[in-house]
């Protein structure tokens, strides 16, 4: 079985984020980056049933500037075969269709049976990529999954649905499924794996996406404005916890 | 303006959020028609045209399906904006859309300035405008974002549409959230505990605060999802939507979903040790510490009142 799995780069969420030069995007200095939350799943998810069929092959893909190359190694650690980079420095820029666009172009008669992505990205959470990808390609997309059971062909979702219900979702192959969190528990990728993985092959290519051209433009990216008149207390712990009391006896019967 | 509103229909019922989708159009006094794949028993309060196909004959999940409904529907309109929800029904559906029409996608929109949709990023720690730059454009509107004053009304004046596309997927059934055990609707203080709290023994501490409030303990969705606490607990749009009279978020960073499950609650306390986090815009209190040292010295004070 021929496996796809795409995954981004994403600065880590806890990070202070400062706005570029154009206003259009945030700063890239100074983040700390991470493989994106939702893409981790994907992945889990693709070495599960590598581990399952066995006669499997994972390719990993990434878009974006060479310093993603890190985050691949960590996807080739967890078990993928090989790593293919699109090395796009601009990726930031690109929007959804872009890049699904890009990966569509890779992903065509390549005949991958199942085609596995993040839900959404963390830093732009558009959802767009992963469906776009798999209408792109002519092949069925199932979204939001947090279950998934593989069985001689048969494919069986779960999609998960708001206020926590779920549809159950036959499907087969080819299939393009995007994850949700808690779709399973992804490894830690251990030392020897992270040691194997450097003699993984990692292919570079360059961006193309094959004409698709843009269809939005970035007005400004600012910081909301603080809306919230809550109160920051800061300082010592105790003195934090009495000040906190007596708030809580003040604004509130629960003390009472 | 002319725009399409794309409703939703599950489990036999139709979904109440369409009227934040005649909440936008009116907002942007659009001339609004709506698209449903529902039933006739059932339909939405809106003056208006209503393109209705039969959810018995088409499936309420069936992507395909729905997307060629919709095309025609959008052929036949030439609307500059088709609107969806951003839900599990149209963050599935809408991309279809846009690559058919090879139209502008614009996901989670919160409000509008100046006519341009604007979007969260980075856990609504930032914003942005967009500026869609094709003659039409396709838009998830975020779930509360816009409201009506008033509860829906009218009669729609309704379209009867079919297709002869067939589906590449089945829906074979739903499978209900499992919510034995702790009710926390009924709570009145809710302590709950977020990633922050760092590693599955450290809850304890959470737990510690809430029977020294006198209160149930809560979670955001990664403490559910690893397993530490259970999914009855889980606060937010895939878990229970709550309002106690307190409610303690510790180590939550206050995504979206998880504001859209606490933050009509009465008080709001937050710990956490980046005085940015979104939860900061709904917190009455913001406490900057770390739980870990927070927390003991807090229960401590309480258990000895
Ligand atoms: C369709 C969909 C549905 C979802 N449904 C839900 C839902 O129902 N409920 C839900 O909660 N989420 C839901 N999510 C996930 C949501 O988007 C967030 O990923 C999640 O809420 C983040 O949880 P968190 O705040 O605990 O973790 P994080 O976002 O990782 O935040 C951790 C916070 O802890 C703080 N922190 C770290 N260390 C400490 C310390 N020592 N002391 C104090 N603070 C510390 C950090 O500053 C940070 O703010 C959903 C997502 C999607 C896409
Ligand atoms: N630059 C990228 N490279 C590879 N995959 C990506 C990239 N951006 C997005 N994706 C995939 O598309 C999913 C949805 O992203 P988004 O549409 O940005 O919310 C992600 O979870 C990834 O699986």
């Amino acid at each position: 079985m021929n496996i796809l799995i795409c995954i981004k780069q994403v600065p880590d969420m806890e990070s202070k984020f400062k706005i570029n030069g154009e206003g259009t995007w945030y700063d890239r200095a100074d983040l700390a980056w991470r493989m994106n939350e939702y893409d981790e799943y994907a992945v889990e998810q693709a070495v599960r049933l590598k581990e399952q069929v066995k006669d499997a092959d994972l390719t990993v893909l990434c878009i974006g500037p060479d310093q993603v190359t890190e985050t691949m190694k960590k996807a080739l650690a967890m078990g993928c075969d090989r790593g293919v980079h699109i090395a796009d420095a601009d990726s930031a820029k690109r929007e959804p269709v872009e890049i699904a666009a890009m990966i569509a172009g890779f992903a065509k008669e390549k005949n991958f049976d199942m085609i596995f992505t993040g839900m959404q990205s963390q830093d732009r959470g558009s959802a767009q990529v992963g469906v776009m990808v798999a209408e792109l390609l002519g092949i069925p997309a199932v979204t939001t999954i947090v279950d998934f059971v593989y069985d001689n062909g048969a494919i069986q979702v779960k999609r998960e649905l708001e206020g926590g219900s779920k549809a159950v979702v036959t499907a087969t192959t080819p299939v393009l499924l995007t994850c949700q969190l808690g779709l399973n528990t992804p490894r830690y990728p251990t030392l020897p794996n992270i040691m194997k993985a450097k003699k993984k092959e990692l292919l570079t290519m360059a961006p193309d996406t094959g004409g698709t051209g843009s269809r939005q433009e970035i007005a400004s990216c600012s910081f909301p404005e603080k809306k919230g008149g809550g109160l920051v207390l800061e300082g010592d712990v105790a003195e934090l916890a009495d000040k906190l009391i007596q708030l809580l006896k003040e604004k509130t019967t629960v003390l009472a | 303006m002319k725009t399409i509103l794309v409703a939703e229909f599950r489990e036999g019922k139709l979904r109440a959020e369409y009227s934040q989708l005649i909440a936008f159009a009116q907002q942007q006094q659009a001339e609004a028609v709506m698209f449903l794949v529902g039933n006739p028993s059932e339909l939405p309060k809106f003056n208006g045209p209503l393109y209705l196909a039969d959810a018995g004959r088409f499936g309420e999940y069936n992507p395909a399906v729905h997307k060629q409904l919709l095309l025609d529907v959008i052929a036949k309109e030439q609307p500059a904006q088709i609107v969806f929800l951003h839900s599990s029904y149209g963050w599935d559906l809408a991309p279809r859309i846009a690559v058919a029409l090879k139209a502008a996608q614009v996901s989670e929109v919160v409000a509008v300035d100046n006519g341009l949709p604007v979007v969260p990023a980075c856990n609504a720690k930032l914003r942005r405008i967009i500026k869609p730059t094709t003659p039409q454009s396709v838009l998830t509107i975020q779930a509360g974002a816009f409201g009506l004053d008033d509860e829906p009304s009218g009669t729609p004046n309704v379209i009867a549409v079919e297709t002869e596309t067939v589906g590449t997927v089945q829906c074979t059934g739903y499978e209900a959230a499992k919510i034995e055990g702790v009710d926390l609707t009924k709570a009145e203080v809710i302590v709950s505990a977020g990633r922050g709290v760092g590693k599955p023994e450290n809850v304890a501490m959470v737990q510690a605060l809430a029977k020294a409030l006198g209160g149930e303990y809560g979670a955001s969705r990664p403490v559910v999802d690893a397993g530490w606490v259970d999914h009855n607990r889980q606060v937010g749009t895939t878990g229970s939507t709550v309002t106690p009279k307190l409610y303690v978020a510790c180590g939550i960073s206050g995504a979206i979903q998880h504001l859209a499950g606490m933050k009509k609650s009465d008080f709001i306390v937050a710990i956490n040790t980046d005085k940015d986090a979104p939860i900061g815009e709904v917190a009455n209190v913001l406490v900057v510490a770390d739980l870990k040292q927070f927390l003991p010295v807090l229960t401590e004070k309480l258990n000895a009142r």
